[in-house]
C-alpha cells in the first residue's frame, strides 16, 4: 500500500521537462517520464485509501492504488498488467489526460495529489521499453465480423477488446492515417505519433485490420472537419458485410463564430490548422502552407484545443499569441473545492507557459480585414452575473490579428453519417444510446453501436477509451449471447 | 415457546450458589435452616421479572431426611426399609389428573421393569399462598415416590443406579406419550441419598413453600442451595437448581458441542458397570435443556458409570493443564489421559456438587466465578458465591479461603474430613499409571519422523485453482501476505459496509454466510494473549477412548496435534498414517469433488453418498477420514468443504459413530481465520489448507517455509481469538461447538446439514449453494475473461473497488454527504439519501429489501408530525474515544449533539473535566482546552457544551473516576462493539499523547490494553452489580448496556432489563472501529435488523420493554434507516460513521495506523491540523435525517415517533426481488409481533426500580453531611453485611459532584465498619473518604478507586493467620485511578487488574495479579498466583518473594524482574529519570508497608519492617518494559526542551 507515511514524507514531483524556451524550438515531446526511483517515491505517497476516490474519478477506473503500490515496490511488470487491465492505452492518457483522478485523490483535499498521471506515464513507457507490451491474440476466433467506424481512442479501444475476444475487426478511418484525434488533433509535442504507431502494430498483430482514407457514408463531412478520404463506403455495404458496426467517429463539427469578418482569409477553425503541423512532422509533402510565423495570432477559445493552437503557433514563431475566453477567469485555487469532483479552476497548460496573453470574459465582436485578409479583431468585455453575460459599456477594444484560430469546441458528430445509418439522435445531435443495461451502447439501428464522442459529445480521450471498452463488451454480448469482457 | 425471533434455546442463567455441610456428617435441622439463610442472603444475585414476585427459581438439596420420612410414612401405614435401602423420587406431575395418572403409571411400570419395589407415594405439602400468579399457573403437583430395593440389589450404589435407570426410562416413556401436559412432568431428584426441593420460587419462598423444610425432623448434614438469575422471564419449575448432583453458577459456553459429542459417543460407549442398562438412558440429554441441566446429565452418567464424583468433575472441568509448567507430572498425565475421553465443558463455572456422601465444589480453569468458603471450629463448612452469606461469629472461624481456578474442594462426610485439591488430585492421579499409558499410546504428529516426501503437485495451474475457490487479490493482500509476514492476524479499521453474502452480486464462498457468535454479558470473553495459559489448540485426531471405560487396561492409541492447521508434511503423515502407527491407524480419503457436468442437482446425492461412504469407512475400521477437494480441476467442481464436513460430521454423530474416527479436512477453500474457525466449529479436528500454503509458497519464493510457519501461527492465534470470543479456551471443546449463526441460508439447508445453527431469515437452499460453487468454477476455468486469465478477481470486500463488492459508502455517497452538510443543502442531502436508500439495484442490507406498507396507511399532513427538533433529541453519536479520534473530531461531535439536544459519547478513555462547564461568550475550543491541546480551533457559542452526555464504561476503565461518572447523563457499559464483539482493544503507545495519557491516567507513550471482558462482568448477575454500582455513583444518570446483534441478543437484553439497566443499545455487526482484526470486522455479529427485532419481541413478550429504552446503531445513515429502526423497536438511534464522514472522514480505513489524512482518526498534530469539521455541519446532517424521517412518518400516518415503535406491521418484504439469491429470504420472523395484551408497553415509558433507597450510603450521606457541606471531619461507625453492596459509592458521587476529582482532604470522612462487606465495597471511592473495615470483603472491592482509602483487616477475634486467609474477593481495585488500599490478608484472583494509579498493599494474591496494570504501585507481602503482571504496561509491583520462586508465577512478556535495591545503590545504578514517581523503590515500598502496618495492624508488615535490610533483598521489583521505555523517552524529551 505504498508507504504508510509516504504522503507525509515526500512531495509531489513534476515530470522532468525542457524549459519553455528550449522546447519551443521543436515539435518533439518535451516531457520525460519519471525515473524509476522517482516514480517509486511518488507511488509511496499513495495512501491506499479504503475508498480510492481516484478510481471513481478515473473514467476507465484505473486501479490506481494497486499500481501505485507496485511501482513503489518497483514491481513494474505487474504494474503494467494492472494498468492494462482497465486501460488499453495508458501511453495516451499518461500524456494527454487532464487527470480527473488527481482531482479526486484524497490528498487533493488538503495537499498536492499523488502524481498518478506521471506514474501511469512511467509505467507504460517502461513497459514498452522493456518489451512487455506484446500482442495478445485471441485463442479462438468466433467467426464474427465487426466494423468500427472511426479510429480515435474509442474506436481503437473497442477494436482491441473485440479482437481479443476473438472477433474479426476492421477499423475504418477517413483520414490518411489511423488515430483520429490522437493523430491529427493533438500536437506532436504532446503526443509523438510513434506512440500511436507502436500500439497499432500490436493491434495488427492481434488481428485488427485498419483501413485509412475511407469515408463511410455518402455525403462527406463539412468545413472544419479534416477529411483525407480517397474512398467511400456506403453504410448499407458495411451493414451487409459485418455482423456489427460500431460508430466511433467522434464529435467533429466545430462551433463557428458567426460575426462580421468571419469569411476573411486568416480565420480558421483550429482543426484546419493543427493537423497540418502533424503532417509536416510526419514528413508529408504537399502540406498546405498555413503558418503562424511572424503573425499576431489570436486564439478564440480557452480550452485544450485553444491551448494546442497556442503551443503550435509559438513553435511556428508567431509575433504574438493572444487567447480569448468568453467565460470569466476561474478562481486560481490551490485545493479542489468540489472534491472529489472536477473543479472549475484556472488551469495553465504547458503551452500557456510558453508564452501567451490570456484574457477572459471577452466576446469577439468582429474581425476586420485588409484586402480580404484579417488584420484586426474587435472585442468587448463581459460582465458575468448569475451565469449570464452582459457587455460592459465602453469596454470595446481591438487588437491586431493576422491569424485567428477558432477553438470554441465541437458541437456534435457529423450528422449525415448518423442519418445515413438511421441512428436516432439525442437533443444535442449525438447518437442516442444508453451506457447501462441490456441495450448499452446499442443505437436505434439494428446491430449498430455507438461509442465515444459520437455518443456522448466532445470529451476526453480517457472517456473515449472507457466507452470503447464498454461498447466492446456490449457488442460481444450481442454477438455471442454473453461476454466475459470487463466493463 | 419459540415465536418470531424469540427462542428460549438462547436463555442464559447465572446466579448465587452455596452450601453448608457438617464435616463429620452430623445431621441436623440447623443445616437446613442455614441453607435457607444462605439463599436469602444471596437474594440479590437472583432476578425477578416484571412481577416482583416472579422469580427465576431457587432450591435446596439435602441428604435423605430418613427420620422425617420414616415417621411421615409410618403415619400413612408404610414402614420404610432401613436408610440406604430405599430411594425417594421427588416428582413434579401435571395438574391434569389423567396426565398425572399416566406419568405415575409409567414410573411405577419402570420400577417394576427394573425389578425394584414401589413402596408408595406421598403428597408433598406446600403453601402456595405467596406465589406470584405466573408461578402459580405453572405450579405442578408435587409428590414423592418411595422405591424399595429389589432382589439382587445389595448395596446403595446399586440401588442408586437402578433409581437412575428408573428415572431415565420412565422419563423417556412419558416423553414418548407426547401428552399435552407432559412437559410439566419432571423429576428433581430420585435417589437413596439426596432429596431436592426447588421451584419457581424466590429465595425466601423456598422455606415457606415447602412445609417439609420447616419440620425440625428434616435433618441433613449438608444443604446445597441455589438462587437463579435467568435472562428470560418464562422461568419454569424444572429449570431451578439444584439439579440431581449439581448447582452451577456460570455458563457452559461449549454446551452445544458437548451435547453433540455425548450423542456422537453413543455408538462407541460401553460400561462394565451399567452393562445393558446403558441402552436405556439414551437420549441422555434432551434438546432445549439448559446448560446446567445438560452438565448434570453428563456428570450423572459418569458417576453412574463408575467414576467417583470428584473424578467425573475433573474429567468435565479439567484444570488448564496444557500450558501449566508447574503442574505435577502425574496430575498432568491424568488430565492428558482423560482429555481424549471427554472435551472440557468450558465456560465460567462455579459448580457445587454432591452425591449425598461427599459435597464439593470446583471452579473453571480461568477462575471466572467467585466461590468463598469458611471452616468453623465446630466442623461446619460454608461455601458460597459470597462470603458472609451465612453470618458466623469470627471467633468460630478457623479458615477463610476461596476456590481457585480449576481447583476442587471436597468434603467427605463419611470420612469426616476435608480433602483439599492437592490430596484429592494426587490420589486420583496416582490411582493408575496414567503417565506411562500416555507415553505408550500417544503419537504426536509433529514428532513423527518421515522422509519428508514432497507435497503432492497438482497439474492444474495455481491461478485456476485459486479462482476455483473464489480467491481474490484481496485475499492475498489483506490476509495471506500480512499473516505470512508478521505471524499475526491482520488488522483493519472502520466497519463492514459491504453487501451481505446473500445480497451480493459477487459469488461468495459458503463461509461468508456464517457469522461468528460471541460471549456477551452472560459469560465473558477471555484473553487469549494475556491469559494464554488457559488456552490450548491441542487436537486429537481419531477414535476417542470409551468414555465409561473405567476398567481399561489397554487403552487405544491416540494421535495428537499441537494445533489443528496441518502443513504439507503433516498432511502426508496423516495420509500415510498406517506406516507410522504400525497399522493401528488407517486413513481414508473422501473426494468431495464431482463432475461439473452433473450440474447443481447432483450435490444432494453426492452428499448422501459421501455420508454413506464415511459411515462405511468408520465401520470398516478407518480411524481417520480425510475430506478432500484436491481433485478439483476443469471438469470437477468441489462441494464446499464446510458443507461436506458438516454433513459427514452430523451424519456420524447421529449414527453414534463420530468418536470412532477423526475428521481431517483437506481443502483449497480455507485461507482466512474465519474459515478455519468454521471448519473447527463444525467438526474438523484438523485442516490442511493446501492451496493457501501453495499460494504462500508462490508469493514468497525462497522464504516459503518461513511464510508457512508464520501463517500457521497467525491462524492459530486467530483461532484462539475466535474461541476466546465465545469464552472457549480449548480447541477440543470448540470442535463441533457450532458457535455460528447463518445469515441467508435456508432453514431446510441448515436443519439438514448444519442442524442446531440459527438461521433467522432463511435464504438460499442447497441448489443455489451448488450453483454459486459452479459459477465460481466456471469463472475459474472459463477462458474468455481476459482479466481473470492473468489475475485474480479484485475483490473489493476490504477496500472499495469499481466493479468490486458493493459498499454502502461509495465515493459519491461520501462526497454528497459532505457537500450537503457543509453547504446545508437539502437537495444534495436528498441525492445522498437516494444513493443510500435506493437499493433496488445495489442490494446491501436486509432493510434494503423492506418496503413500507403505505397502502395500509392514511397519511397525515407533515406539519402535524412532531418537529425535527424533537426527533433529533433521540439521536446519539457512537462511542468513539478521544484516542481513536482526535480532540477536534471528538469535541465537534459533542458540541453538535449538545446543540441539538442529543447525546454524544465519550467512548472509552475518560474525558477532560475542562469540558464540563457550560461555554461562556467569547470562548473557543482552544481557549477552553488550552492551546497546546488543540490544533484547529473551533469557535464556540455561548451556552454550548463540550461535555459528552454519555460516559462510556468499557473494560479498560480508562479515566472512569467518580467525577467522570457524576458528570454524566447516561453511563454506558460497553459489553460489545459491532466491529469486534468479544474483543478488547489496544491503543498503541504512539497514539498515547501526553493529553490522552492525562485523561486516561496513564503514562504518555505507553500502550494501553483493554481486556476482552469487563473483569467485573463474567455473568448476568455481575452486570446487575455493575449497573447498581454506576447507579450509586450517579443516581440521576441512566445506565445503558451496549450489546451487539447476534442470535439470542433478545434474551440477553431481557436479562439486562431485569438487571435494572435503563437503556440498552443494540449494535449491528457493521459498526466501526479504530482497529480490529479483519475476521471480526467482517464475520462477527449480525445485522441490527435481526438483533433489534429479536430484542423488541423478547422484551415485549416478557413485559420488560416499558422500563428500558432501546437504541439501535450500526451504519445508520438516513431518515429511512431511522424509521425502520423505530418500526423494529428502537426508541433511539446512534450514528457514528456518518457524522464522522460529515466531519471529513473519507473511509480511509487507516485509523489503526494513526495516518488519517483528514485529521479525524489520528493524534498526529500535523495531520490534525487538516481537520475541517464544524459542529454546524453535524447539526445540519442530523436535521436532514430527522426531516427525512418526518416525511416518511407523514406518509405512514404517524405523528409521533413513539407511535411508530414496534409497529412491524408497517413493513413488508419488497415485491419483485430479482436477485437470484435474495429471493429465498423470509422476513416474517423479523416482522412478527408478539401476542400480548394491549396494555403491555411497546416502547420506553416506565422507569426501573433500582432499590437505591435500601443502600447503606443513604445513612453515610446523612451522617457525612458536615463533611459534604462544610468539609468538617466526621467519623461514622456501622456494621456491614454482604447484602450491603457498593458501600461508599453514592457518598463518593456526591463528593465528586461538589468537589470534582480533587475531592475532600484526606480522612475527612472516616467510616469504621465491621462485618463482611458486600460486593463493590468502596467502588469509585472519592478522596477524603476512608473506609476502615474490620472483617472481609467480597468481589470488586475498590473498583475504580478515585482517591479514597480502603483498609481491611480481620477481626481480632478471628483466629486464622491473615497471610493464609482470604480477606478480599476477586478483581479488587479493578480500574483504580488513585487512592490507597490496604488488605491484611490474601486477595482473590486478578488483584489490581487495570490499576492506573492506586497504591495498594496486600499479603498475597491469586492468579493474574496486576494484570493490564498501567500505573500505580502494588506491594505484595505474600505469595502470588500464576500469570502475575500479564499485560502490565505501567506502574510497579514489589513482591516479597520469600519462597524464591516468584519468577515462575510471573508472566514475563511485558515486565522485567529486578531486585529491590537500597536507595544508595539505586542512585548509582539507575538514572533518576527512570525512578518510579521520582522516588527510590526502597522509599516507596517502605512508606507503603509502614502505612499498611499502621492502618491494618499487619504483623507481616511489622516483621518485614523490623528486619528491613534482610527482607528488602527478598523483594522483586516488577518493572514493565514499556514503562521503562516511556520514562526514558519522557526524560529525553524534557532534556531536549530544557536545552
Amino acid at each position: 500500500m505504498g508507504k504508510i507515511t509516504g504522503f507525509l514524507e515526500y512531495e509531489r514531483l513534476e515530470e522532468p521537462h525542457e524549459d519553455s524556451h528550449a522546447r519551443k524550438q521543436h515539435y518533439r515531446e518535451f516531457t520525460l517520464h519519471l525515473s524509476d526511483a522517482d516514480a517509486g517515491v511518488q507511488g509511496a505517497r499513495c495512501m491506499d485509501c479504503g475508498i480510492p476516490f481516484c478510481m471513481q474519478g478515473c473514467p476507465v477506473n484505473n486501479v490506481i492504488p494497486d499500481f501505485n503500490d507496485l511501482v513503489y515496490r518497483q514491481d513494474w511488470q505487474r504494474a503494467i498488467e494492472t494498468l492494462h487491465s482497465t486501460n488499453n492505452f495508458p501511453e495516451f492518457t499518461g500524456r494527454v489526460c487532464p487527470a480527473p483522478c488527481e482531482e479526486a485523490c484524497v490528498l487533493r483535499i488538503n495537499e498536492d495529489p499523488v502524481g498518478i498521471k506521471s506514474i501511469e506515464h512511467a509505467i507504460i513507457d517502461k513497459a514498452w521499453e522493456a518489451g512487455w507490451v506484446k500482442p495478445q491474440p485471441a485463442a479462438h476466433k468466433t467467426g464474427k465480423k465487426v466494423a468500427i467506424v472511426g479510429s480515435g481512442p474509442a474506436g481503437l479501444a473497442c477494436a482491441q477488446q473485440l479482437a481479443r475476444a476473438g472477433h474479426s475487426v476492421t477499423v475504418f478511418e477517413k483520414n490518411d492515417r489511423i488515430g483520429g484525434l490522437l493523430r491529427y488533433g493533438i500536437p506532436d509535442f504532446k503526443l509523438e505519433k510513434r506512440v500511436i504507431d507502436r500500439r497499432l502494430e500490436q493491434m495488427r498483430a492481434e488481428g485488427v485490420e485498419f483501413r485509412a482514407g475511407v469515408w463511410v457514408g455518402k455525403a462527406h463531412p463539412g468545413k472544419g472537419v479534416p477529411d483525407d478520404a480517397t474512398q467511400t463506403l456506403a453504410p448499407e455495404t458495411l451493414l451487409a458485410e459485418y455482423d456489427a458496426v460500431v460508430l466511433s467517429g467522434g464529435a467533429e463539427v466545430p462551433r463557428d463564430l458567426p460575426i462580421p469578418g468571419r469569411e476573411l482569409d486568416g480565420v480558421h477553425f483550429a482543426m484546419e490548422f493543427l493537423p497540418l503541423q502533424n503532417k509536416r512532422v510526419a514528413g508529408d509533402s504537399g502540406v498546405p502552407e498555413l503558418w503562424a510565423k511572424g503573425k499576431h495570432v489570436v486564439v478564440i477559445g480557452g480550452g485544450d484545443t485553444g491551448s494546442d493552437c497556442v503551443g503550435t503557433s509559438n513553435r511556428h514563431g508567431a509575433a504574438s499569441v493572444t487567447n480569448f475566453e468568453l467565460f470569466p477567469m476561474p478562481p486560481d485555487v490551490e485545493r479542489n473545492p468540489v472534491w472529489p469532483y472536477w473543479p472549475t479552476r484556472l488551469r495553465t497548460s504547458s503551452s500557456h507557459e510558453e508564452g501567451v496573453e490570456r484574457d477572459w470574459s471577452v466576446s469577439t465582436k468582429a474581425l476586420v480585414g485588409e484586402g480580404g485578409k484579417v488584420k484586426k479583431l474587435k472585442a468587448v468585455r463581459l460582465d458575468w452575473k448569475d451565469g449570464k453575460p452582459a457587455e460592459v459599456a465602453g469596454s470595446e477594444f481591438e487588437i491586431p490579428a493576422d491569424l485567428v484560430l477558432l477553438a470554441m469546441g465541437f458541437i456534435s458528430p457529423v450528422q449525415s453519417l448518423l442519418e445515413e445509418f438511421g441512428v436516432r439522435k439525442d437533443s444535442r445531435g449525438n447518437a442516442q444510446a444508453d451506457t447501462e443495461g441490456a441495450r448499452a451502447y446499442a443505437t436505434s439501428a439494428k446491430k449498430v453501436f455507438a461509442a465515444g464522442d459520437m455518443r456522448r459529445g466532445q470529451s476526453l480521450v480517457v472517456w473515449a477509451i472507457r466507452e470503447g471498452r464498454q461498447c466492446a463488451r456490449a457488442v460481444d454480448e450481442f454477438l455471442m449471447g454473453f461476454s466475459e469482457l470487463p466493463r | 415457546m419459540a415465536q418470531g425471533l424469540y427462542d428460549p434455546a438462547y436463555e442464559h442463567d447465572g446466579c448465587g450458589v452455596g452450601f453448608v455441610a457438617h464435616i463429620k456428617g452430623k445431621k441436623s435441622h440447623a443445616i437446613v435452616d442455614q441453607g435457607l439463610t444462605i439463599l436469602k442472603n444471596l437474594n440479590h444475585r437472583g432476578a425477578v421479572g416484571w412481577d416482583p414476585k416472579l422469580s427465576d427459581g431457587a432450591g435446596l438439596l439435602i441428604q435423605m431426611p430418613d427420620r422425617f420420612l420414616r415417621e411421615e410414612m409410618a403415619k400413612r401405614g408404610l414402614a420404610l426399609p432401613p436408610a440406604g435401602q430405599y430411594g425417594v423420587g421427588m416428582v413434579f406431575l401435571p395438574r391434569d389428573p389423567a396426565s398425572r395418572f399416566a406419568c405415575e403409571y409409567e414410573i411405577e411400570r419402570a420400577i417394576k421393569d427394573e425389578g425394584q419395589v414401589l413402596l408408595g407415594w406421598r403428597d408433598v405439602p406446600v403453601d402456595n399462598s405467596d406465589l406470584a400468579e405466573p408461578a402459580r399457573q405453572l405450579e405442578p403437583v408435587i409428590r414423592q415416590v418411595f422405591i424399595g430395593r429389589g432382589a439382587g440389589v445389595t448395596v446403595t450404589d446399586a440401588l442408586e443406579r437402578k433409581l437412575y435407570i428408573i428415572r431415565k426410562s420412565s422419563g423417556h416413556a412419558i416423553q414418548a406419550l407426547k401428552l399435552e401436559h407432559g412437559k410439566e412432568f419432571y423429576v428433581p431428584s430420585m435417589s437413596a441419598r439426596t432429596l431436592c426441593y426447588k421451584g419457581m420460587l424466590l429465595a425466601h419462598q423456598v422455606g415457606e413453600y415447602y412445609l417439609d423444610l420447616k419440620d425440625p425432623r428434616v435433618e441433613s448434614a449438608l444443604a446445597l442451595v441455589h438462587q437463579r438469575f435467568s435472562t428470560n422471564t418464562f422461568p419454569s419449575w424444572d429449570l431451578a437448581h439444584p439439579f440431581r448432583m449439581i448447582c452451577h453458577n456460570g455458563e457452559i459456553n461449549t454446551v452445544r458441542g458437548n451435547v453433540n459429542w455425548i450423542r456422537a459417543r453413543q455408538g462407541a460407549i460401553s460400561s462394565p458397570v451399567l452393562a445393558d442398562d446403558l441402552g436405556k438412558i439414551w437420549p441422555l440429554i434432551y434438546p432445549g435443556q439448559s446448560d446446567s441441566a445438560s452438565f448434570d446429565n453428563a456428570l450423572e452418567l459418569l458417576v453412574m458409570g463408575g467414576y467417583s464424583i470428584a473424578h467425573a468433575v475433573m474429567m468435565m472441568i479439567p484444570e488448564a493443564w496444557e500450558n501449566h509448567a508447574l503442574m505435577d507430572p502425574a496430575r498432568r498425565a491424568f488430565y492428558e489421559y482423560h482429555a481424549a475421553m471427554m472435551e472440557p465443558w468450558d465456560g465460567p463455572a462455579s459448580i457445587a456438587f454432591t452425591d449425598g456422601r461427599q459435597i464439593g465444589a470446583t471452579l473453571d480453569r480461568n477462575g471466572l466465578r467467585p466461590s468463598r468458603y469458611i471452616v468453623t471450629d465446630d466442623d461446619l463448612v460454608i461455601m458460597g458465591s459470597e462470603c458472609g452469606c451465612l453470618p458466623i461469629p469470627e471467633e468460630k472461624i478457623v479458615k477463610k479461603w476461596r476456590l481457585q481456578p480449576g481447583k476442587m474442594f471436597l468434603v467427605d462426610l463419611e470420612k469426616g474430613r476435608i480433602v483439599d485439591d492437592q490430596e484429592l488430585k494426587e490420589s486420583l492421579a496416582g490411582a493408575r499409571p496414567y503417565a506411562e499409558w500416555i507415553e505408550r499410546i500417544r503419537v504426536k504428529l509433529d514428532e513423527v519422523e518421515t522422509e519428508k516426501t514432497a507435497p503432492l503437485k497438482s497439474a492444474v495451474p495455481l491461478l485456476d485453482r485459486q479462482q476455483a475457490f473464489a480467491y481474490t487479490q484481496e485475499d492475498l493482500k489483506f490476509q495471506l501476505l500480512p499473516m505470512a509476514q508478521a505471524g499475526e492476524e491482520p488488522t483493519g479499521s472502520m466497519g463492514n459496509d459491504a453487501a451481505l453474502a446473500i445480497l451480493s452480486k459477487k459469488d461468495k464462498t459458503l463461509y461468508h454466510y456464517f457469522k461468528q457468535l460471541f460471549a456477551q454479558v452472560t459469560n465473558p470473553a477471555i484473553d487469549p494473549i494475556r491469559e494464554e495459559l488457559v488456552t490450548s489448540l491441542v487436537s486429537f485426531i481419531g477414535p476417542k477412548p470409551n468414555l465409561l471405560g473405567i476398567d481399561e487396561v489397554n487403552p487405544p492409541l491416540r494421535l495428537e496435534v499441537s494445533q489443528p492447521v496441518l502443513d504439507f508434511f503433516e498432511m502426508e503423515k496423516i495420509r500415510h498414517i498406517e506406516r507410522y502407527t504400525g497399522g493401528k491407524f488407517r486413513s481414508l480419503e473422501l473426494d468431495i469433488t464431482y463432475p461439473v457436468a452433473w450440474g447443481k442437482e447432483a450435490i444432494e446425492a453426492r452428499l448422501a453418498s459421501l455420508c454413506a461412504q464415511a459411515e462405511d469407512a468408520v465401520r470398516g475400521g478407518y480411524s481417520i477420514v480425510v475430506i478432500s477437494d484436491r481433485a478439483v480441476d476443469a471438469e470437477r467442481v468441489a462441494i464446499p468443504a464446510l458443507l461436506a464436513l458438516s454433513a459427514i460430521h452430523q451424519h456420524l454423530v447421529a449414527k453414534g459413530l463420530r468418536t470412532s474416527t477423526g475428521l481431517v479436512v483437506e481443502t483449497g477453500s480455507a485461507r482466512e481465520v474465519h474459515h478455519f474457525a468454521l471448519l473447527g466449529g463444525y467438526g474438523a479436528e484438523a485442516v490442511h489448507p493446501y492451496l493457501a500454503l501453495e499460494t504462500l509458497l508462490a508469493m514468497s519464493g525462497e522464504g516459503g517455509s518461513n511464510a508457512i510457519k508464520n501463517y500457521v501461527k497467525a491462524v492459530g492465534k486467530g483461532l484462539k481469538k475466535v474461541m476466546s470470543k465465545m469464552g472457549i479456551s480449548t480447541y477440543m471443546s470448540y470442535t463441533g461447538a457450532q458457535c455460528f449463526e447463518a445469515v441467508g441460508l435456508s432453514r431446510t439447508l441448515v436443519d439438514r446439514y448444519f442442524n442446531g445453527t440459527a438461521s433467522k431469515v432463511s435464504g438460499i437452499g442447497i441448489l443455489e449453494l451448488a450453483e454459486e460453487a459452479i459459477r465460481v468454477h466456471h469463472a475459474a476455468f472459463g477462458d474468455k475473461d481476459p482479466v481473470l486469465a492473468g489475475a485474480l478477481d479484485a475483490g473489493g470486500d476490504y477496500a472499495w473497488r469499481v466493479r468490486g463488492e458493493e459498499h454502502a459508502w461509495t465515493p459519491d455517497a461520501i462526497a454528497k454527504l459532505q457537500h450537503a452538510a457543509r453547504k446545508n443543502s437539502t437537495q444534495t442531502y436528498k441525492e445522498y439519501a437516494a444513493l443510500i436508500n435506493d437499493q433496488s439495484r445495489r442490494l446491501l442490507t436486509l432493510r434494503g429489501l423492506f418496503e413500507f406498507r403505505f397502502d395500509q396507511c392514511k397519511p397525515v399532513p407533515i406539519d402535524e408530525v412532531e418537529p425535527a427538533a424533537e426527533i433529533v433529541k433521540r439521536f446519539s453519536t457512537g462511542a468513539m474515544s478521544l484516542g481513536s479520534i482526535s480532540t477536534e473530531a471528538h469535541t465537534v461531535l459533542a458540541i453538535a449533539m449538545n446543540r441539538v439536544g442529543g447525546r454524544s459519547n465519550t467512548g472509552e478513555g475518560g474525558e477532560d473535566p475542562r469540558r464540563y462547564a457550560p461555554v461562556k461568550a467569547g470562548e473557543s475550543l482552544m481557549s477552553r482546552l488550552g492551546k497546546e491541546r488543540v490544533e484547529v480551533d473551533i469557535p464556540l457559542r455561548e451556552g454550548d457544551s463540550l461535555k459528552s452526555k454519555i460516559k462510556q464504561v468499557a473494560s479498560g476503565r480508562f479515566g472512569v473516576t467518580a467525577e467522570y461518572l457524576a458528570s454524566a447523563e447516561m453511563l454506558q457499559i460497553k459489553i460489545a462493539q459491532g466491529a469486534k464483539p468479544g474483543e478488547g482493544g489496544q491503543l498503541p503507545g504512539r497514539k498515547v499523547s501526553e493529553y490522552i495519557a492525562e485523561l486516561r491516567y496513564s503514562t504518555p507513550g505507553v500502550e494501553l490494553i483493554s481486556p476482552p471482558p469487563h473483569h467485573d462482568i463474567y455473568s448476568i448477575e455481575d452486570i446487575a452489580q455493575l449497573i447498581h454500582d454506576l447507579k450509586n455513583a450517579n443516581p440521576q444518570a441512566m445506565v445503558s448496556v451496549k450489546l451487539v446483534s447476534e442470535v439470542g441478543v433478545g434474551t440477553v437484553a431481557a436479562g439486562v432489563s431485569k438487571a435494572k439497566s435503563d437503556h440498552v443499545t443494540i449494535s449491528g455487526h457493521d459498526g466501526g472501529t479504530g482497529a480490529s482484526p479483519w475476521s471480526s470486522i467482517m464475520h462477527a455479529g449480525t445485522p441490527w435488523e435481526l438483533g433489534l427485532a429479536e430484542t423488541q419481541q423478547t422484551l415485549v413478550l416478557n413485559r420488560l420493554r416499558g422500563r428500558i429504552a432501546v437504541q439501535v446503531d450500526g451504519q445508520m445513515k438516513t431518515g429511512r434507516d431511522v424509521v425502520i429502526g423505530a418500526i423494529l423497536g428502537a426508541d433511539e438511534f446512534g450514528f457514528a460513521t456518518a457524522p464522522l464522514v460529515v466531519e471529513g472522514c473519507i473511509m480511509m480505513r487507516k485509523c489503526h495506523l494513526n495516518t488519517c489524512p483528514v485529521g479525524v482518526a489520528t493524534q498526529d498534530p500535523v495531520l490534525r491540523r487538516k481537520f475541517q469539521g464544524k459542529p454546524e455541519h453535524v447539526v445540519n446532517y442530523l436535521f436532514f435525517v430527522a426531516e427525512e424521517a418526518r416525511e416518511l412518518m407523514a406518509k405512514l400516518g404517524v405523528r409521533r415517533l413513539d407511535e411508530l415503535i414496534g409497529r412491524s406491521g408497517l413493513l413488508d418484504t419488497r415485491k419483485g426481488i430479482e436477485h437470484w439469491k435474495a429471493k429465498g429470504l423470509d422476513f416474517s420472523r423479523i416482522f412478527h409481533q408478539p401476542q400480548v395484551p394491549a396494555e403491555v408497553a411497546r416502547h420506553h415509558c416506565e422507569t426501573q426500580d433500582h432499590g437505591l433507597d435500601k443502600a447503606l450510603d443513604n445513612r453515610l450521606l446523612e451522617l457525612a453531611r458536615p463533611a459534604l457541606e462544610r468539609r468538617e471531619k466526621v467519623t461514622i461507625e456501622t456494621p456491614i453485611r454482604n447484602i450491603n453492596r457498593t458501600v461508599g459509592t453514592m457518598l463518593s458521587g456526591e463528593i465528586a459532584k461538589r468537589y470534582g476529582h480533587a475531592g475532600l482532604p484526606d480522612e475527612t470522612v472516616h467510616v469504621r465498619l465491621a462485618g463482611s462487606a458486600g460486593q463493590s465495597f468502596g467502588a469509585f471511592l472519592a478522596r477524603g473518604v476512608w473506609l476502615d473495615l474490620i472483617g472481609d470483603t467480597n468481589d470488586y472491592c475498590g473498583k475504580g478507586l478515585s482517591g479514597g482509602r480502603i483498609a481491611v483487616q480481620p477481626s481480632s477475634k478471628f483466629r486464622g493467620e491473615p497471610m493464609e486467609n482470604i480477606i478480599t474477593g476477586n478483581v479488587a481495585l479493578y480500574g483504580a485511578i488513585e487512592g490507597e488500599a490496604y488488605f491484611r490478608g490474601v486477595a482473590g484472583e486478578r488483584f489490581a487488574v487495570r490499576n492506573s494509579g492506586a497504591e495498594a498493599v496486600v499479603e498475597g494474591v491469586g492468579d493474574h495479579g496486576c494484570e493490564y496494570m498501567t500505573g500505580g504501585t502494588v506491594v505484595v507481602l505474600g505469595a502470588t498466583g500464576r500469570n502475575f503482571a500479564a499485560g502490565m504496561s505501567g506502574g510497579i509491583a514489589y513482591v516479597l518473594d520469600e519462597r524464591g520462586d516468584f519468577a515462575k508465577y510471573c508472566n514475563p512478556a511485558m515486565v522485567t524482574l529486578e531486585p529491590l535495591v537500597a536507595e544508595s545503590e539505586q542512585e548509582a545504578k539507575l538514572e533518576r529519570a527512570l525512578w518510579h514517581k521520582g522516588q527510590s523503590d526502597e522509599a516507596i515500598a517502605r512508606r507503603l508497608i509502614e502505612r499498611h502496618a499502621r492502618l491494618t495492624g499487619s504483623a507481616q508488615a511489622k516483621r518485614v519492617l523490623e528486619r528491613w535490610s534482610e527482607f528488602r533483598a527478598r523483594f522483586v521489583k516488577v518493572f514493565p518494559i514499556e514503562y521503562r521505555r516511556a520514562l526514558g523517552e519522557l526524560a529525553a524529551k524534557h532534556k531536549r526542551l530544557a536545552a
